[in-house]
C-alpha cells in the first residue's frame, strides 16, 4: 500500500504537502504569464521583431482586470461563470500536479485520470463560453475545440497508461519518483514513445501549433481565439490566465517527466526552494523550445489534425502493448 | 410476513389500484390520482429493495395449476439493488407524468398500462425461477408497448416505431427463452439455483451464455440489437421514454449480471472477450451517433446505447480478468459497471425528463430550432446541465466516479504481482482504455452540444423564444434527479461498499470509505475523495471571487444589445451555430463510419457564377447498421412474402391440393 488510506495528522502527512501546494500555486500564477511573455518574445526575436517584452502578458492581465466586461443582450450567466470555472480548473491543475515536489496531498493523490477530468471541466467551460456569445465564430471555435478535445482524449489516457506501467500506479507523484529512482526508465523505448504521444496531446490540449495558431485572428483558422472573441474585461482576463496556467502546468509536468531531477521528494526548506527554481527553469526552457519550434511550423489544416492525433494514438498504443509484451 | 414479502404484496396491490383508478376515474382526476399511486408504487419498490439489499430474505410463492414448480418471488441483494434503481426511476417518472401527460398520453389505457409496466419492471429482479422471470419480463414489455402507442392517432411514425419495438423485444425474448431453455434442459429444474449447477465448460453452458447475452444485450440496447432505440424513444411520451431509458434497459443489465455472476460465474476467457467487444462497439457506435444527432431525444437514446456499452465493457473486463484470476481488478471492474448503471439511471432519467420539459414548453425537440432556454427555463436548464455533467462523466458527478473506477480496474488488470496475466488481457485492456477514452471525449462534445445549443445563446425559433418554465410537479422530479446525480458522486465510498456487498462477499474487504465519504480500492491501490476535491476547489475559488466582487463594484458588467458590431446591426439568431453545424467536423472525421448523405443545392443570381441567391443544404445521417444489416433481411422477407402470395390465389381447388400434398408428406414422414 503506497497510497495512504487514512489521513495522518502530522506535519509530514498534511503540513508539508499543503505548504508545497500553496507555493506551487503562487509560483505558477506568477510564472504562467511570464512563460507566455517569454514564448512571444523569443518568437518575435527569431522573426526579427523587437517584441513587447516578457512582462507584457502581466500588464495585459492587470489592464483587463480593471475594465468592465461587456455582454451581449441575449447571453446568460455562462459568460461570467465559465471563465471562472476555467481558471479554477487550471489552478487545481497547479495544485494537484507534482511540479515543485512529489509530496501528495492527503485523500487527493495526483491521480492522472482525476487531473485529466479536472482539466476537461475547463475545456467544457471554455466551449460553453464560446457558444453563449450567440455568434457564428464562437460556435465554430467551440465546435472545433471540442472535436479536437474528443479526439485527443484516447491519446492522452493511453500515454498516461503507458507511463503508469513502470510505477504500477496512475498517481503522478509515484510515476515521477519512479523515474527519479530508476532513470533508465526515462530513456526506455516505451517511455519515449509515450512521451512523444503525451507531448502531441498536450500541444493539442493547450491550442498550440500545429493544431491551433495561438496568435491568429484569421477567421477560418481560429480555434481558441474564436471562443474568447466575445469576452472582455475581467472575463477575458480569467480566460487568458486560465489557459496560460494550463500550458505552464502541463509543460511543468512534461519537464518533470523528462528531467525528474531537482524535484522535492522529502520536505526540507532548501529542497523546496530548489524544487521551485528547478521547475521554473524547466518550464521556461520548454517554453523557449516550444517557441523556437513554432517558428518553423505551420498550422495544420483542421481536417489533417485527426491524422496527426491518430498517429500519436498509435504511438501510445504501441507503448502500452510493448511494455506488456516486450518487457 | 416480513418486510420483503409484504413489500412485494403492497407493490402488486398498488399496481392493481393504479390500474383501477386509471381505468375508472374521469380525466380531471385520472392523471393526479393514478400518477400519485404509480409514484407510491415506486416508493414501495424502493422500500422492498432496500429491505432485500439489507439482507432480509422473504419469498412469495404462487402455486400454479400447471405441472411445473410454483412461481417464487424472492429478491436477493442484487435483485434488491436493481429494484431500488428501477423503482426510484419509476417514482420520478410517474410524478413527472402527472404534469406532462396530455391528451392521448393521459388516456385510460395509457395510465393503466403505465402501472402494469412499472409493476412488471419492478418485480423482474425479484424472480427466482425462469417462469416468473419470463412472465414478468413480458408484462413489462407489453405495458411499454401499449404506452408507446399512446400518440398513434396523431403521428404516423408511432405505428412503425411500435412494430420495430415489438419485433425487437420479441427477438430478445426469444433469445432469453432459448437460453433459459437450454439450461433447463441440461439441469432439469426451473429455479435459478438449479440452473447454476450446470458445469461452466459444458456445451449447454456455452450455448446458453451466448443466447442469454444476445437476449439481455438487446434489452440493454447493445449494437447490433439497438435499432429500435432511436425510433422508439423519440416517439414515446417523454415520461415513458425516461422510464424505458432510465429503468427498463437496466433489466437487461440485470439479466446479464444474473448470467455472469449468479448462473455461470466462472466462464472461459472468450466469454469476457465477447462481452467486451459487444460493449466496446456499442459504446463507440452509440456515442458517435449521439454526437451527430440533432433531435434531443434521439441524441439521448443513442447515448443510452453508449452508456450500456460501457457497463458491458466493465462486465466483460470483469469476466475476462476473473478467468485469469486477477481477482482484485475483476472485482473493481464489476463494481465500476454497477456504479455506472446506478449513475446512468440518475442522469439519463433527468436528461429525458429535461427533454420532456423542453418539449412541453416549446413543442420542439430539434436542437437546431431551440436555444436561449436557460433564461426562460432556469430550473430545467440547471438540472439538465448537472445531468449533462454526469453523462459527460465530469467531476463531481457519479458518472465521473464510475468511469474513474473502470479506468483504474482496466489499467491494473493486465498485470498481477508484476507478471503479465495473459497476452489477450494485455491487448484487450489498452484497447478498452482507448475505447473508454474516445467514448468519454465524444460524450463531452455531445453534451456540450446538447446543453450549449438548447439552453445558451439566442432562441433559434419563435417557439423557443416564448417558452415558459414547466409547473412545479414536473420540476420536483427534475430537481430530485439532479440531486441524485451530484449526491451519488459525492459519496462514492458508502455507495461502492454497498454495491460490493451486493455482488459478492469476497469484494467487501477490498472497498473502504476514506476521508469524507471517498472511496479506496485496496486491491488496486486507488483512492478518490470527491468531497476533498470540492473543498480544494472552493479554497482556490475564494481569492478569485474576492477580486471579482471588488472589480464588479468599480466596473459592473455592462449588457449591450449591440456589442462588437462595428456599427452594424446585431447578427440574426439564424447566424448562430446549430447542432448540425456543431457536429459537422466530427461527421467529416468519421465519414467512413457514419456515411452521411449530403445534398447541397446552390441557386445563382441570374447568369452570374459568383453571386449566390440561396444555398440549400440537406444532410441525413442514418443508422448504418439498420441500412446494412436489417434492411437486406427485411427486403428479403418482403420479396419472399410477395412470392408466397402467389400461392394464395383463393382457388378452393388449389387449397384442397395443398392439403392433400401436406397429408402425403406427413404420411411419408411417419412411415420412414
Amino acid at each position: 500500500m503506497r497510497v495512504g488510506t487514512a489521513v495522518e495528522l502530522t506535519w509530514a502527512g498534511i503540513g508539508a504537502p499543503i505548504l508545497m501546494a500553496v507555493l506551487q500555486l503562487a509560483l505558477f500564477v506568477f510564472l504562467a504569464p511570464l512563460l507566455i511573455g517569454v514564448i512571444r518574445q523569443v518568437r518575435a526575436r527569431l522573426e526579427g521583431r523587437a517584441g513587447a517584452g516578457i512582462w507584457q502578458p502581466w500588464r495585459d492581465v492587470r489592464k483587463l482586470l480593471a475594465k468592465e466586461p461587456v455582454h451581449a443582450a441575449d447571453s446568460s450567466w455562462m459568460l461570467t461563470v465559465g471563465p471562472i470555472v476555467l481558471l479554477v480548473s487550471s489552478l487545481l491543475l497547479c495544485v494537484l500536479l507534482p511540479l515543485v515536489g512529489t509530496l501528495a496531498l492527503p485523500l487527493i493523490p495526483s491521480d492522472l485520470f482525476v487531473i485529466v477530468s479536472v482539466m476537461l471541466i475547463g475545456v467544457v467551460a471554455l466551449a460553453l463560453v464560446g457558444l453563449d456569445g450567440g455568434t457564428a465564430f464562437g460556435g465554430m471555435g467551440s465546435s472545433r475545440h471540442m472535436t479536437v478535445a474528443a479526439l485527443v482524449e484516447p491519446t492522452l489516457l493511453l500515454s498516461i497508461y503507458a507511463l503508469s506501467i513502470p510505477a504500477g500506479s496512475s498517481t503522478l507523484s509515484l510515476i515521477v519518483q519512479t523515474r527519479l529512482q530508476t532513470p533508465a526508465v526515462i530513456i526506455s523505448p516505451v517511455s519515449l514513445l509515450a512521451m512523444v504521444a503525451l507531448a502531441i496531446a498536450i500541444m493539442a490540449e493547450t491550442s498550440r501549433l500545429p493544431i491551433d495558431n495561438p496568435s491568429t485572428h484569421l477567421e477560418l483558422t481560429m480555434l481558441h481565439e474564436a471562443m474568447v472573441l466575445e469576452s472582455s474585461g475581467r472575463d477575458l482576463a480569467w480566460l487568458e490566465l486560465g489557459s496560460w496556467l494550463k500550458l505552464a502546468a502541463l509543460l511543468g509536468l512534461l519537464g518533470n517527466l523528462i528531467v525528474p531531477w531537482g524535484v522535492l521528494t522529502d520536505f526540507t526548506v532548501p529542497g523546496l526552494l530548489l524544487g521551485a527554481v528547478a521547475v521554473a527553469a524547466k518550464v521556461l526552457a520548454l517554453g523557449t523550445a516550444l517557441s523556437v519550434g513554432e517558428v518553423f511550423l505551420a498550422k495544420a489544416r483542421l481536417f489533417s489534425v485527426p491524422e496527426l492525433l491518430a498517429g500519436s494514438f498509435a504511438l501510445a498504443l504501441l507503448a502500452v502493448t510493448a511494455s506488456y509484451l516486450v518487457a | 410476513m416480513n418486510a420483503v414479502q409484504s413489500g412485494l404484496v403492497v407493490q402488486a396491490l398498488l399496481a392493481l389500484a393504479a390500474v383501477a383508478t386509471g381505468l375508472l376515474l374521469p380525466i380531471a382526476w385520472r392523471s393526479r390520482v393514478t400518477g400519485a399511486l404509480c409514484a407510491l408504487l415506486g416508493v414501495a419498490g424502493i422500500v422492498t429493495g432496500a429491505a432485500a439489499l439489507g439482507g432480509t430474505t422473504g419469498a412469495l410463492t404462487i402455486p400454479l395449476a400447471l405441472p411445473i414448480d410454483p412461481l417464487v418471488l424472492s429478491p436477493d441483494r442484487l435483485g434488491g439493488l436493481f429494484m431500488i434503481v428501477v423503482s426510484a426511476v419509476g417514482a420520478l417518472v410517474s410524478l413527472f407524468g402527472i404534469g406532462s401527460a396530455r391528451g392521448a398520453e393521459a388516456s385510460r389505457t395509457s395510465w393503466a398500462a403505465m402501472a402494469v409496466f412499472l409493476c412488471g419492471m419492478q418485480l423482474v429482479p425479484a424472480a427466482t425461477d425462469v417462469v416468473s422471470f419470463l412472465l414478468l419480463w413480458e408484462i413489462m414489455t407489453l405495458g411499454s408497448t401499449v404506452l408507446l402507442l399512446a400518440d398513434h392517432a396523431t403521428r404516423s411514425t408511432v405505428f412503425s416505431a411500435a412494430i420495430w419495438y415489438s419485433a425487437m423485444s420479441q427477438l430478445s425474448f426469444f433469445f432469453v427463452l432459448a437460453g433459459f431453455g437450454v439450461l433447463v434442459a441440461a439441469t432439469g429444474g426451473t429455479g435459478f439455483q438449479t440452473l447454476a449447477t450446470v458445469p461452466a465448460d459444458s456445451l449447454p453452458a456455452n450455448l446458453a451464455f451466448v443466447l442469454l447475452l444476445l437476449g439481455f444485450g438487446g434489452k440493454a440496447e447493445l449494437v447490433p440489437l439497438h435499432v429500435w432505440v432511436p425510433r422508439v424513444l423519440p416517439e414515446a411520451p417523454s415520461h415513458v421514454a425516461a422510464a424505458m431509458s432510465g429503468a427498463m434497459v437496466k433489466i437487461g443489465v440485470y439479466g446479464a449480471l444474473l448470467v455472469c455472476v449468479r448462473l455461470l460465474p466462472s466462464g472461459p476467457p472468450w466469454w469476457g472477450v465477447l462481452i467486451l467487444v459487444l460493449g466496446g462497439v456499442s459504446a463507440v457506435y452509440g456515442i458517435l451517433q449521439a454526437s451527430v444527432a440533432s433531435d434531443l431525444k434521439v441524441l439521448l437514446a443513442y447515448s443510452t446505447t453508449e452508456n450500456m456499452g460501457l457497463v458491458f465493457l466493465g462486465l466483460g473486463a470483469s469476466v475476462l480478468l476473473r478467468s485469469y484470476h486477477a481477482t482484485a481488478a475483476a472485482d473493481a471492474a464489476l463494481v465500476a459497471a454497477l456504479l455506472l448503471m446506478v449513475s446512468h439511471a440518475a442522469f439519463k432519467t433527468t436528461l429525458f425528463l429535461g427533454a420532456g420539459a423542453v418539449h412541453h414548453a416549446t413543442g420542439e425537440l430539434n436542437l437546431d430550432r431551440l436555444g436561449g432556454l436557460g433564461k426562460r427555463m432556469p430550473w430545467t436548464a440547471g438540472t439538465f446541465g448537472l445531468a449533462s455533467l454526469g453523462a459527460a462523466s465530469l467531476p463531481i458527478t457519479s458518472g465521473f466516479v464510475a468511469e474513474w473506477m473502470l479506468l483504474q480496474s482496466l489499467i491494473h488488470g493486465a498485470r498481477l504481482d508484476g507478471e503479465v496475466v495473459s497476452v489477450a488481457a494485455s491487448i484487450a485492456m489498452p484497447l478498452a482504455v482507448a475505447v473508454l477514452a474516445l467514448t468519454a471525449g465524444l460524450a463531452l462534445l455531445t453534451f456540450v452540444k446538447a446543453y450549449g445549443i438548447a439552453f445558451l445563446a439566442r432562441p433559434r425559433s419563435r417557439k423557443a423564444s416564448i417558452a415558459r418554465e414547466v409547473p412545479w410537479v414536473m420540476r420536483v422530479p427534475l430537481v430530485l434527479g439532479a440531486l441524485a446525480v451530484v449526491g451519488l458522486g459525492l459519496v462514492p465510498g458508502p455507495l461502492a461498499a454497498g454495491i460490493a456487498a451486493v455482488v459478492g462477499p469476497g469484494i467487501v474487504p477490498d472497498v473502504h470509505t476514506v476521508g469524507l465519504a471517498g472511496v479506496s480500492f485496496a486491491g488496486i491501490d486507488a483512492v478518490l475523495d470527491p468531497s476533498t476535491l470540492v473543498i480544494l476547489a472552493g479554497l482556490v475559488l475564494v481569492p478569485i471571487l474576492v477580486i471579482v466582487a471588488l472589480g464588479a463594484r468599480r466596473h459592473p458588467t455592462r449588457v449591450d444589445p449591440l456589442p462588437w458590431a462595428g456599427g452594424g446591426s446585431r447578427l440574426r439568431p439564424r447566424m448562430q451555430y446549430t447542432a448540425t453545424s456543431y457536429a459537422e467536423p466530427l461527421v467529416r472525421v468519421f465519414d467512413d463510419v457514419l456515411r452521411p448523405s449530403r445534398d447541397v443545392e446552390v441557386t445563382h443570381v441570374g447568369e452570374s457564377r459568383y453571386l449566390v441567391e440561396k444555398v440549400h443544404v440537406e444532410q441525413t445521417v442514418s443508422d448504418v447498421i439498420e441500412t446494412r444489416l436489417y434492411r437486406p433481411v427485411l427486403n428479403a422477407a418482403q420479396r419472399f412474402g410477395l412470392v408466397a402470395r402467389r400461392a394464395q390465389d383463393g382457388s378452393i381447388h388449389r387449397y384442397l391440393g395443398y392439403s392433400f400434398a401436406a397429408l402425403l408428406i406427413v404420411l411419408i414422414a411417419v412411415s420412414l
